[in-house]
């Protein structure tokens, strides 16, 4: 087979899937429409490894058909394969993949099950389109299209109004970046002449080798594309949609909010990383945004206790660990990062639909407590990904969290600093978690307690195949100190080598420093796991009832009450806003033009029939006396 | 047979058809009898239609005579139709007087 017919199933496959499940999927069996959605995307997988092998030997880019042409303006449907989409594309399809398998299981007593699987074959391919794409274009598709799915797949369960809203939410929300995304893409046509990133990045070497850094175009196109990242990517100040995200089912918040669609943000800014390395001043914005995202929402997820709101601002905080590496050019860092996160994240999600299985829906972790013994597998996995995104050696967010600090300290430290504590915070409430939901007592009643169970086989082998990436993933990026080779930068290095010849600011770290850097940031997590084995096991749920949160915990359960601050100032102004322009524009202007024209006619036709008198004498006499009055104005005016 | 029609001065023919046609108008506007009315408008009719004639033959122009066979076949039809109408009506309304058929507005 050549690389254009693999590339071509491993795109359409999983769009066959979303069309046999969704419209013939109500008439299959389960059994069917599980293998369907399963079974496409284990094709893609199968066909996105030979990609990976063929990328291996240098980019290629695959033409299909010329898009659309008008004018200088060309738009080729065609597809990049490098190292950098096959990296994602086998994230994509790999955690994907243990994804659909686990949601055989979890989604199993659920009616729409054919729904839930042909929107998730849809998100598989709308991503692949994302991440594929060779013009900002085609990108653009995709990252519409798992817009569409995350807005389907939040609002799955569509008889809930709450349920609605939140998916209504993340895709206003979402529409504000893309807006910003689309602006970018017709400045980069003005300023480039073309939207492939071929051309759009040679033209960009040109403000290099003319050493033309912090060019206002370059920047307006920057920060217009890191709008759209922020929407996407759910960072300060549009990340709200994505804790709202939640309602949807927990395979989904593992897939497309966790693992893969929120990082369409960072694979944008890396897939355009010659762009912004020729601005430092919107690296500068990236970095304090992604730092103050990382640092805020890992404090608002120190006081929340639904389980899946913990992982989701985890969430948002890690993401804005990513922006943080490539807003201080560690391009590489932020991509590994994104895979190790994808794994463990992925994996503690999954682990906390386990739980949310086992409980019968219950998310709350007021009311769990003691399923260490109940629930093996799922612990033990769940323990794994906590020890991964806390940093503790040798699980992959280690090498990933602490090389993205490394990078920081070398650009700031004071973005070191606010990463550490982030780090601590990140530790403090993941095991705040951990221990809540699996140590103690339990503290829910007898009924759920008999329905405590270890899920199904189809669940379980997922969380340990993840649990196994999160603790080998690191691996792949082993830091020089430990005398390891750094594959993942390696592998890398192709893609980079455009930015080479960019002028670094900082200057490397010394070996010992990085060893004195890893210790702090090792021992401080420690401490952080300690400081909350004492709180929150001896202690446990006490003093955690709504009613008992006082000044900062208040705060921070309530999320800064950054939700009910955007009501007041931009719902509800333009709440207002349409209600005055419904009273006033709509209904006395537009209403009323609309019906003075109806009214208007109808009373001209009351009047003018009365000329209808019926008498023929005088309909003959009207016409004579007007033929007489146009013979005489042809004669005597006209002529 | 041109030399016959035109020993008469072009004038009087105008003025003889002038009349003609104002008699035919004064009837159709102020008789009541639709068989009247249709008299007056065949006699319009027939006034264009001398008209006609002798500027043709005046002009050299055959066109306008033709012309005229084409208004007596449309005024046939017209009265075909017509008189169909004011049978019809006389037998609903037994009247032929116009104003009687104001009944008929809606």
């Amino acid at each position: 087979m050549n690389i254009s017919a693999i590339l071509a199933i491993s795109i359409l496959i999983p769009f066959a899937g979303f069309l046999l499940n969704f419209l013939f999927g109500n008439k299959m069996p389960k059994g069917l429409v599980g293998i369907i959605g399963c079974g496409t995307i284990l094709v893609a997988l199968a066909m996105n490894i030979m990609l990976f092998v063929n990328a291996l030997n240098g980019p290629e880019t695959i033409t299909y058909f010329n898009w659309i042409h008008a004018g200088s303006f060309s738009v080729d449907f065609s597809f990049l394969i490098d190292r950098l989409s096959v990296l994602m594309l086998l994230i994509i399809t790999g955690v994907g993949f243990l994804i659909h398998l686990y949601s055989v299981g979890y989604m199993h007593d659920d009616d729409a099950y054919f729904r839930y699987f042909a929107y998730l074959n849809l998100f598989v391919f709308f991503m692949q389109m994302l991440v594929l794409g060779a013009n900002y274009l085609i990108a653009f598709i995709g990252w519409e299209g798992v817009g569409l799915c995350s807005y389907l797949l939040i609002g799955f369960w569509y008889k809930n109004t709450n349920y609605n809203n939140a998916a209504k939410k993340a895709f206003i929300m979402n529409r504000i970046g893309d807006l910003g995304f689309l602006i970018g893409i017709f400045w980069i046509f003005n300023q480039f002449g073309s939207i492939n990133y071929k051309e759009v990045f040679a033209g960009a070497q040109g403000f290099i080798v003319n050493n033309n850094y912090n060019d206002s175009v370059i920047i307006f196109i920057t920060v217009l594309l890191f709008i759209g990242a922020i929407g996407k990517s759910a960072q300060i100040p549009l990340y709200t949609w994505l804790p709202d995200a939640m309602a949807g089912p927990t395979p989904v918040s593992a897939l497309i909010h966790a693992a893969t669609m929120v990082t369409a943000g960072i694979y944008v800014i890396v897939r355009s990383h010659v762009l912004y390395s020729l601005a430092p001043f919107t690296q500068d914005i990236i970095a304090i945004v992604g730092i103050s995202t990382a640092f805020f929402a890992a404090t608002i997820g120190l006081a929340q206790n639904d389980i899946k709101k913990v992982l989701a601002y985890s969430t948002v905080s890690q993401l804005g660990y990513m922006f943080v590496a490539l807003g201080v050019g560690a391009y590489g860092s932020g991509m590994f990062h994104l895979m190790t996160h994808a794994f463990f994240k992925a994996l503690l999600f999954l682990c906390a639909g386990s739980v949310i299985h086992a409980m019968g829906g219950e998310q709350d972790m007021r009311v769990m407590g003691g399923l260490r013994k109940k629930l093996p597998i799922t612990f033990i996995t769940m323990l794994t990904g906590t020890l991964a995104i806390s940093g503790i050696p040798p699980f992959a967010g280690f090498f990933s969290k602490d090389e993205i600090l490394a990078k920081a300290y070398e650009h700031n430290p004071i973005l070191w600093a606010v990463g550490l504590i982030t780090a601590v915070i990140t530790a403090v409430y993941m095991f705040r978690m951990l221990f809540l939901t699996f140590y103690g007592n339990f503290r829910g009643d007898a009924h759920q307690e008999s329905h405590l169970h270890e899920s199904p086989s189809t669940m379980t082998i997922p969380l340990s195949v993840l649990a196994v990436l999160s603790l080998v993933g690191g691996f792949l990026g082993i830091p020089e100190v430990f005398g390891g080779k750094h594959i993942l930068n390696d592998y890398f290095t192709p893609i980079f080598s455009d930015i080479s010849s960019v002028p670094h600011t900082g200057t490397a770290l010394s070996h010992s420093m990085e060893f004195i850097l890893m210790g702090i940031s090792v021992a401080l997590v420690l401490v952080a796991i300690f400081f909350a084995s004492r709180m929150f096991i001896k202690k446990s749920a006490e003093g955690m009832e709504d009613e008992n949160q006082k000044g900062f915990s208040k705060l921070l359960a309530h999320k800064y009450y950054i939700d009910e601050i955007y009501d007041t100032l931009i719902v509800k102004p333009a709440d207002w806003f349409s209600g005055f322009i419904y009273r006033f524009l709509e209904l006395d202007f537009i209403d009323g033009i609309v019906n003075g024209v109806g009214q208007a006619t109808s009373y001209s036709g009351k009047t003018i029939r009365k000329m209808q008198t019926g008498h023929i004498g005088f309909y003959l006499f009207a016409m004579t006396i007007c033929i007489v009055i146009l013979i005489l104005i042809n004669n005597f005016f006209i002529s | 047979m041109n030399s016959i029609i035109t020993t008469i001065p072009i004038n009087s023919y105008i003025l003889l058809c002038t009349t003609l046609f104002c008699i035919g108008v004064m009837g159709v506007l102020l008789r009541r009898n639709v068989i009247i009315i249709f008299m007056s408008v065949e006699l319009m009719l027939n006034s264009v239609n001398l008209l006609f004639t002798a500027f043709s033959a005046y002009s050299s122009n055959p066109a306008g005579q033709i012309f005229v066979f084409f208004v007596m076949v449309v005024a046939a039809a017209e009265i075909a139709i017509g008189l169909a109408i004011v049978v019809m009506i006389h037998r609903n309304t037994k009247s032929v007087d116009v104003n009687e058929w104001s009944k008929l507005k809606g």
